[in-house]
C-alpha cells in the first residue's frame, strides 16, 4: 500500500465499480478497497451464509433452502431497463462478455385490489382490463402523439410544448381518465409520486419513450437481469478495472480519511498502513454516513429512507401466471400513500436461488415511523412468506461536490426500480473527478479467434 | 462436420509464477522476459484440435492481478470447466500457494472441474526448489493433472493444454452437461445487437 495512486476508491458498489473501471481505462492508477470480504457493497448479491450472517448472526441458514452456492440474493431491488444508459455502458465497455442476461418475464400494476399485466403487445393491450374500450382509443392517440413527436417539426406538436406545458395539460388534451394517468405516470414513466404532473412534460415524455422502447427491445417486459444476480455487475466492472491495472483489496478496513492542513484529501489509513492518492471516491458509508467524520466535517446528509423486505417464497406470486420473474407496482393512490410500493421478483431461472424458490423484494420510500406496516399492501400480494429480511436504509447525499477538497462521494441506491439514477451519478462524479464529460468509446481489446 | 466445443479455463497461482506468460506462449507462441504484471490481457481464446478432428476452444480468464489481495470475484470461478494452477519450481512457497488455490477451487467451483497443476520455469531447473516427486505425489493424492512447463522455451505448454482438452468430457455438449448456460451457448438476451431491435417480434407498446 506504500505506492501513490491517482484515485483511491472506497466501496465496491456498482457506482464505484463503474467509475473504477472507466477511470482505469482512462489510464488512471486506481486502488479500490472494500471493508467487506465480498464485492458489491450495498448493491451486492449474497449467498445464504452471507445473508443470514448479515441479518441473523445467531442463526444458520435452514438446510431445506438447499445449497449455499445456488443463492445470490440482491440487497437492492433493481432491474436493468433494456434501452437505458446502463445498457449503453455495459455494451461500450464490453463487460457484457463476463455477463449473461435474461428478460424479466412481466411487469404488473395493482388496481382496485388486483394486479394486471402492463401490456407488452398490441394484442395484450386490446385484452387488458386496465382501460375501457373508449379509453383505449384515447390512450392510443396519446401514445401515437408521443411516438411521432419530433422537436423540429411543429406539425407533430398538436399545439403542445413539452418544455412549457405540464403533463397535466398533455393528459387533458387527450382526455385521459385519472386511472389511466395513474397507469402511465407510475407503471410506465415509473414516477414514485405525483409531483411530476404539474411540472413541464418533457421528462415524463422521455421516461415513457424509454419504457416503450425498452419494452419493444426484447418483448415481455422492459427489463433485463444478469444471471447470478445484480452483484455480477460490480464484479464485471471491477474486472475491467483490474485488467487496466486497477488494484483490488477486499476485506480491508478503512479507518481514516486523511486530509492536509487545508482540509484537502491526502490519503486513506487502514490499520497502520497509509496510502496516498490525489483523489478519493467512495460510497457514503465511508464518509460518516450522516455523522461527523473524524475531522468534524459532515460530508453526507440523510435525504429520506427506503424500507426493503427481502422475502423468500416457495411459490410464484399469485396472479402472475406463474411468472419466473416480475415487477409489480402499487401506485400510491391505490393504497392512500404518497409514494409507490414496488415488488421485484426473480427465481432460479436467473440462477439466484434453488429450484422452486422465488425471491421477492418489496420496497417503498418511508413515510411514517412504522415502515414495516407501509409495505404490508405489497406483502399481502405474495402469498405465504417462508422467510423475510427487512432493512430500513437511509438515503445519503453528499454535502459538497468534492471539487474543492478532492473528496467525491457517491449517492445511496434509491427507491427507483432501475439503474438510470445510478448512471446519472456515475456521469456526474466522472465529470467532477476528471473535469470532462464521460464519452463512451469502444476500448481496444485483444480478442483472438 | 467435426465437432466444436467451448470451455472456460481459469488461471490461478501466486503473482509472478508466470500465469500470463504461459497463456501468451500457448495463444501467441511468444515470450517476453520483462513482462509486467498483467495489464490489458483481457480475454484470450485458443483452439486445440484433437485426433478425431474435433476442436476445443478455450476461453481463457487471467486473474488480472485480482489474486493478490484476496479479491478474486466469485464471477471468476463461475462455470469454469478447467483450471490451470501454476507454481514456480524455483519457489517452494509458490507450491504451497497453489495448494491453497486448489482448495479454493474445490470449495467454489463446479465439482466436475478439471484441474491441472503446472510447475513453470522449467528453464531455471538448476535453481529448482520443488522436486518433481513432491508435486506429482500431491497431484495424485488430489486427483489432479500435473506437468512441468517453461513458458520461456515453450516446453510442455502446448502439451498441457492439449491434455486438458482431451480430459474434458466431450460426450455431451457443454451446455447440456451441467445444465448451466455459458458463453457460446447463450440462452439469454444479446445486448450487443443494439440497433434495429429484434426483427419480426414485438411492436412498441400501443396500450
Amino acid at each position: 500500500m506504500d505506492e501513490e495512486y491517482d484515485v483511491v476508491v472506497l466501496g465496491t458498489g456498482l457506482t464505484e465499480c463503474i467509475l473504477s473501471g472507466l477511470l482505469s481505462v482512462e489510464g488512471k492508477k486506481v486502488l479500490h478497497m472494500d471493508r467487506n470480504e465480498y464485492y458489491g457493497g450495498d448493491s451486492a448479491s449474497l449467498n445464504l451464509t452471507q445473508l443470514y450472517r448479515k441479518f441473523r448472526p445467531d442463526q444458520p441458514p435452514p438446510s431445506e433452502l438447499g445449497r449455499d452456492r445456488d443463492y445470490a440474493i440482491d440487497l437492492v431491488p433493481k432491474f436493468i431497463i433494456a434501452t437505458g444508459e446502463l445498457t449503453k455502458i455495459l455494451v461500450h465497455t464490453e463487460v457484457t462478455r463476463y455477463l449473461e442476461f435474461k428478460q424479466i418475464a412481466g411487469s404488473y400494476v395493482y388496481r382496485d385490489g388486483r394486479i394486471s399485466k402492463v401490456p407488452s403487445t398490441e394484442m395484450e393491450a386490446v385484452k387488458s382490463p386496465l382501460m375501457g374500450l373508449f379509453e383505449k382509443r384515447r390512450a392510443k392517440k396519446f401514445f401515437e402523439f408521443l411516438q411521432n413527436w419530433k422537436d423540429d417539426d411543429p406539425t407533430t406538436h398538436q399545439g403542445l410544448d413539452l418544455d412549457r406545458d405540464s403533463m397535466k395539460t398533455v393528459y387533458e388534451k387527450f382526455g385521459l381518465e385519472a386511472g389511466t394517468q395513474d397507469f402511465i405516470g407510475h407503471a410506465m414513466a415509473l414516477y414514485l409520486d405525483d409531483d411530476y404532473i404539474t411540472k413541464p412534460a418533457r421528462p415524463a415524455y422521455d421516461r415513457i419513450i424509454l419504457y416503450t422502447s425498452s419494452m419493444a427491445r426484447f418483448g415481455k417486459s422492459p427489463y433485463i437481469y444478469p444471471l447470478y444476480g445484480l452483484g455480477e455487475l460490480p464484479q464485471s466492472f471491477a474486472r475491467l478495472s483490474a485488467i487496466y491495472g486497477g488494484t483490488y483489496m477486499l476485506d480491508k478496513p478503512v479507518d481514516e480519511i486523511i486530509t492536509d492542513g487545508n482540509g484537502n484529501f491526502a490519503g486513506v489509513r487502514s490499520g497502520s498502513e497509509t496510502v496516498k492518492a490525489k483523489q478519493v471516491i467512495g460510497d457514503p458509508s465511508y464518509f460518516g454516513a450522516g455523522k461527523e467524520s473524524s475531522d468534524g466535517k459532515i460530508r453526507v446528509i440523510e435525504d429520506g429512507k427506503v424500507v426493503r423486505a427481502i422475502c423468500i417464497l416457495k411459490h410464484p406470486i399469485p396472479g402472475t401466471e406463474d411468472s419466473d420473474s416480475c415487477q409489480i407496482i402499487i401506485p400510491q393512490n391505490q393504497v392512500g400513500r404518497r409514494n409507490d410500493i414496488y415488488i421485484a421478483m426473480v427465481s432460479s431461472t436467473h440462477n439466484v436461488c434453488a429450484k422452486d424458490v422465488h425471491v421477492a423484494i418489496v420496497s417503498t420510500i418511508v413515510e411514517t415511523s412504522t415502515p414495516e406496516l407501509e409495505i404490508q399492501p405489497g406483502l399481502n400480494l405474495l402469498g405465504a412468506i417462508y422467510d423475510k429480511f427487512v432493512t430500513i436504509s437511509p438515503l445519503f447525499t453528499p454535502t459538497s461536490p468534492g471539487t474543492a477538497d478532492n473528496i467525491y462521494i457517491t449517492r445511496s441506491y434509491d427507491a427507483t426500480s432501475h439503474f438510470e439514477t445510478v448512471v446519472d451519478d456515475v456521469h456526474d462524479v466522472f465529470k467532477r473527478v476528471t473535469g470532462k464529460d464521460l464519452v463512451l468509446k469502444k476500448r481496444d481489446v485483444e480478442v483472438q479467434e | 462436420m467435426s465437432k466444436q466445443y467451448q470451455f472456460k479455463l481459469v488461471l490461478l497461482g501466486e503473482s509472478a509464477v508466470g500465469k500470463s506468460s504461459l497463456v501468451l506462449r500457448f495463444v501467441k507462441d511468444q515470450f517476453d522476459d520483462y513482462r509486467e504484471s498483467t495489464i490489458g490481457a483481457a480475454f484470450l481464446t485458443q483452439t486445440v484440435t484433437l485426433d478425431d478432428q474435433s476442436t476445443v476452444k478455450f476461453e481463457i480468464w487471467d486473474t488480472a492481478g485480482q489474486e493478490r489481495y484476496k479479491s478474486l470475484a466469485p464471477m471468476y470461478y463461475r462455470n469454469a470447466n478447467c483450471a490451470v494452477v501454476v507454481y514456480d519450481i524455483t519457489q517452494t512457497a509458490s507450491l504451497e500457494k497453489a495448494k491453497t488455490w486448489i482448495r479454493e477451487l474445490q470449495r467454489q467451483a463446479d465439482p466436475s472441474i478439471v484441474i491441472a497443476l503446472c510447475g513453470n520455469k522449467l528453464d531455471l531447473a538448476e535453481r529448482r526448489q520443488v522436486s518433481q516427486e513432491e508435486a506429482q505425489k500431491y497431484a495424485e493424492e488430489e486427483g489432479l493433472m500435473w506437468t512441468e512447463t517453461s513458458a520461456k522455451s515453450g516446453e510442455g505448454v502446448q502439451e498441457i493444454f492439449t491434455a486438458i482438452a482431451k480430459k474434458l468430457p466431450l460426450t455431451a455438449p457443454p451446455s447440456a452437461r451441467a445444465g448451466v448456460p455459458r458463453p457460446g451457448t447463450r440462452t439469454g438476451v444479446d445486448l450487443g445487437k443494439q440497433q434495429g431491435g429484434t426483427p419480426g417480434q414485438q411492436e412498441p407498446c400501443n396500450c
